[in-house]
């Protein structure tokens, strides 16, 4: 089999293009992982104490899949393929005209998923080393970590959609794997059964656009149907594709109305909250759109729909961020916010900018989990060693931390001030442009410009709960308690290093993509052009230049520094209490802080009217009433009757015997005489 | 010649026979009423002689001869259920029940 | 003549067969149906079927019926409570009785003529041409060779296979009948 694999079929390829050596075995990319779920699987249930084995397979096979990784990005840099590269692993499904293929393709789009997600799981992977370190299902976690890695791949690099619904549905199961990874605990479980229940909904929506692309173009794999789109489609078959399509996207991306499940998933390990939470997973519906483009390019209204969700999204978590008083619950609706961001730009049209800052957003939430993970690491010590119970997440007991974990507090500053958009990293130049290209589009319609200021707001927003969660984290008095102070230290070397990688990625990530105003030339715009060129041709962007420009840039700065000191003054600005003594909240920052109720509204609309329908009709009714009851007692019941009844034949009366053969005889006299 | 009344009377009295099969509990006098069945059939056949030839009239014959073997040996069981049970009522016998 | 002399036969033998199945005593009903089938041999005998009817007089009524009045007289039954079925039986009795003789009464309307056209129109196994022939050749067989002489051929040469074979069930019937009424086994 193996060998089989070795001598891949070429399916397409630029004329003239050498396939590179690289290129050829980007297999070994999904398969990797997979080795390290199949070994750190098999180490769980055989020998789990086996924790150095399970620290050299695991975060080893990523290194050795980044490897690869960056040999094919640097083979395309020399060649840099026009079309894309399509390699056929085997055939899957052939029936009548559906031809499915398990093919892989690689193009400049996902070469720039796959770069992402290797290296940032690298890192991620390096850190749960020393994060899970003492777990007892150390084994197991990484194997899931890998699972989840092979299967994000799998959807980046699927040339059709079958394959990357596969990848789809694959990381989805291992959301709820890891979220859920402490079960022992119910409310955990019921976190990763929500992640896993609010995901399906936008699988159904996945694969009602699937059908419907099969049954209009006629095709699933990613080149034909592009090719085919703009005969093929209507405007309004476009249409009902794209929001299909964008409620798969909601439901994976935590988008507005499906996003409830990523502040409850914060019940996972924190490096899972990096990875699949931040940087990876939620970032598969960002993927979708951009890949999807030619479609979303096809029908306008669902650009602005999309557009629309972003933005309202963005703010709307924003504004739930400055009232969350758990560390990573405020990450987790920064992250929410950040994606309406991506959503916005891709809605917009402007898809290189939206996966420019899903790149830039990647390396600083990361950043910030991981950082966020080693205050808690160090809290959670503390605690435990004073026996105290007091939650290790709340930042109603930090405070001051800086004095004890100052490397983390420098870092986690870094990343603050990228997410906030201060120049010169990267988020700025990311979010910056997103909110250009939006303020672009709105010329053509005006409704744009609302998106322009609720991102604006947005940003304010974001900025303000950004450095309420630092001050109240590392500035300010300490909280924790004298008797933990003493316990309190900087994370091991293991969980500093990959910090420091990410910084310095959030701090220069933003050279890949540097605007013409400031001297650089878009690269990583020009390097996705040949896969967002259909898309972009059909409905182009005009971003904004000159006054305009320089404008918005200055707009943006100063919200962001206004931002951050709002946010600073006011944090520190009142005493905070630890959290057991704290006050309850009250008036709207009730509202904010219970999240606008919108889980209590969910669970009135639609969980508690589904869970009566299952048990008082389904299941009271339907199961035990009629098919239990009717149907196969009935059946029981029936069928005793009957027999009863035509034993009742056989009394052994010649009488009625003679009586019955008579009636047999009339019966025949009648039809021969007939 | 004939022909028509001939079947008619053969269907009433096969009627007749079957009116009193259906009526009687005794096991002889049912029996009885089976003979008079037959012997309506056999009236129909040989009324039907004039149309087949003497085929009926053979029959005819034949019915006789296995209506007799018939009447010996059902009478021979009639006996034979009468010492076990020291009636011929049809209402108690039910030995062939399932 | 011939018909007013079947008519008063044919009345004979309804009414017998009716006394003889509402007749409480068994010897009673027999008596009964030995006259009817007495008048039954009177009627073969006006149908041209001399030796049906002798055998009638002689098989029937001479011999199986002795032999019920034999049983009768060894069972000893002496005058036993009415021996018909109550409500239900009789009703039972006249719904399918009744159904019979619907069935069977449109045979009263069958002539040669009639049964001659419905086999020539159907497609079964009687052939046309075996119809009324058949007839035909035994009037002429009985006028030629006398009442017995133009049954026997037939019976020796073409029916000689039945003929041996209910030998054979009599002798099955006799052996029966001894086994079946023997006291000890």
């Amino acid at each position: 089999m193996t060998l089989s694999l070795l001598a891949v079929q070429v399916a397409e390829q630029a004329p003239g293009a050498e396939l590179g050596p690289a290129t050829q075995l980007a297999w070994l990319t999904i398969a990797l992982p997979l080795l390290g779920f199949v070994l750190n699987g098999l180490i769980s249930m055989v020998r789990p104490q086996a924790r150095r084995l399970v620290s050299l397979v695991g975060p080893g096979v990523l290194l050795a899949a980044f490897a690869v990784a960056a040999a094919i990005f640097l083979e395309a840099r020399a060649h840099s393929p026009e079309t894309p590269i399509i390699l056929t692993l085997w055939p899957w499904l052939h029936a009548g005209d559906l031809r499915i293929d398990l093919a892989l393709q690689i193009d400049q789009l996902s070469i720039l998923m796959l770069l992402v997600v290797t290296g940032v799981g690298s890192l991620i992977h390096i850190y749960s080393v020393g994060y899970m370190g003492e777990d007892p299902g150390y084994a197991r976690y990484f194997a899931y970590l890998n699972l989840f890695v092979a299967f994000m791949l799998v959807l980046v690099l699927g040339a059709n959609f079958p394959v990357l619904f596969i990848g789809w549905e694959g990381v989805g199961l291992c959301s709820y794997l890891l979220i859920g990874f402490w079960f022992t605990d119910k409310a955990n479980a019921d976190a990763g059964k929500k992640a896993f229940l609010a995901n399906r909904v936008g699988d159904f929506g996945f694969l009602i656009a699937m059908f419907l692309l099969w049954q209009t173009v006629g095709a699933l794999d990613f080149g034909t149907v592009f090719h085919r789109a703009p005969e093929a489609l209507t405007t309004t078959a476009a249409t009902w594709i794209t929001i299909f399509l964008l409620l798969g996207c909601a439901g994976k991306s935590a988008q507005i109305p499906l996003y409830v499940w990523l502040p409850d998933a914060m019940a996972g390990p924190t490096p899972v909250s990096a990875l699949i939470h931040a940087a990876t997973m939620v970032t598969a519906g960002v993927y979708l759109v951009a890949r999807t483009g030619v479609l979303f390019a096809l029908a306008p209204a669902t650009g602005l729909l999309t557009a629309g969700i972003g933005a309202l999204t963005a703010l709307f978590a924003a504004t739930i961020g400055l009232r969350q008083y758990d560390i990573k619950k405020v990450l987790a609706y920064s992250t929410i916010s950040q994606l309406g961001y991506m959503f916005l730009a891709v809605g917009v049209g402007a898809y290189a900018t939206g996966l420019f800052h899903l790149v830039t957003h990647a390396f600083f939430k990361a950043l910030l989990f991981l950082g966020s993970g080693s205050v808690i690491y160090a809290l959670h010590h503390a605690y435990h060693t004073t026996h105290s119970h007091e939650d290790a997440q709340d930042m109603r007991n930090m405070g001051g931390l800086k004095q004890w974990l100052p490397v983390t507090c420098g870092l986690m500053w870094i990343a603050t001030l990228a997410i906030a958009g201060v120049p010169p990293f990267s988020g700025f130049f990311s979010k910056d442009e997103i909110l250009a290209a939006t303020f672009a589009r709105g010329a053509e319609q005006p409704v744009y410009y609302l998106f322009y200021a609720m991102g604006a707001l947005a940003a304010f927003l974001t900025a303000v709960y950004m450095a309420r969660l630092m001050a109240m984290t590392f500035h300010g008095e300490n909280r924790t308690g004298a008797a933990e102070q003493e316990h309190l230290h900087e994370a091991p070397a293991v969980m500093t290093a990959p910090l420091i990688v990410l910084a310095l990625l959030s701090l220069f990530g933003g050279a890949i993509n540097l605007p013409h105003f400031v001297g650089g030339n878009a690269a990583l715009e020009r390097w996705l052009e040949p896969v967002t060129h259909p898309a972009t041709a059909m409905h182009p962007l005009s971003m904004p230049t000159g006054l305009t420009e320089e404008v918005l840039i200055g707009g943006a700065v100063l919200i962001a520094a206004l931002g951050l000191w709002v946010g600073f003054r006011t944090a520190l600005g009142q005493p905070i209490l630890p959290a057991r003594e704290a006050p309850p909240e009250t008036g709207f920052a009730r509202v904010l802080y219970r999240k606008y109720y919108v889980d209590e509204i969910y669970d009135a609309l639609f969980v508690k009217p589904l869970v009566w329908l299952s048990d008082k009709v389904l299941w009271r009714v339907v199961d035990q009433a009629l098919v239990d009851g009717l149907l196969v007692n009935g059946g029981v019941v029936g069928s005793r009757w009957l027999g009863a009844l035509g034993s009742r034949i056989q009394s052994g009366q010649l009488g009625l015997y003679v009586l019955l053969f008579l009636v047999g005889a009339i019966w025949v006299l009648d039809t021969i005489l007939r | 010649m004939l022909l028509g009344p001939a079947l008619g009377l053969s269907a009433i009295l096969f009627t007749i026979g079957v009116a009193g099969v259906l009526l009687r509990r005794n096991a002889i006098v049912l029996f009885m009423c089976v003979e008079l069945m037959l012997n309506a059939v056999n009236l129909a056949f040989v009324a039907l002689a004039q149309v087949y030839g003497v085929g009926a009239y053979l029959i005819a014959f034949f019915v006789m001869t296995v209506a007799a073997a018939e009447a010996a040996v059902g009478l021979a069981i009639i006996l034979a259920v009468f010492r076990h049970h020291q009636s011929i009522d049809l209402q108690n016998i039910n030995l062939l029940h399932g | 003549m011939t018909e007013a002399v079947f008519y008063v036969f044919a009345a004979v033998a309804v009414i017998s067969a009716a006394c003889c199945v509402l007749q409480r005593s068994p010897v009673g009903a027999l008596i009964f149906l030995v006259q009817a089938m007495l008048a039954l041999g009177a009627i073969f005998v006006i149908l041209q079927g001399q030796f049906i009817g002798v055998i009638q007089i002689l098989v029937y009524a001479g011999a199986i019926m002795v032999l019920f009045l034999f049983i009768i007289m060894l069972l000893n039954l002496g005058r036993t409570s009415s021996d018909i079925r109550g409500p239900a039986g009789i009703a039972a009795t006249i719904v399918l009785a009744g159904l019979i003789a619907v069935e069977l009464g449109g045979l009263w309307a069958y002539s040669p003529a009639r049964i001659g056209r419905e086999v020539r129109g159907s497609a079964g196994m009687i052939q046309a041409q075996a119809a009324f022939a058949g007839g035909e050749a035994a009037q002429r067989a009985t006028a030629a060779h006398g009442v017995v002489g133009a049954i026997a051929p037939p019976l020796f040469n073409e029916y000689l296979v039945p003929f041996e074979i209910t030998s054979i069930l009599l002798l099955a019937a006799i052996v029966g009948a001894v086994v079946l009424a023997k006291r000890k086994v």
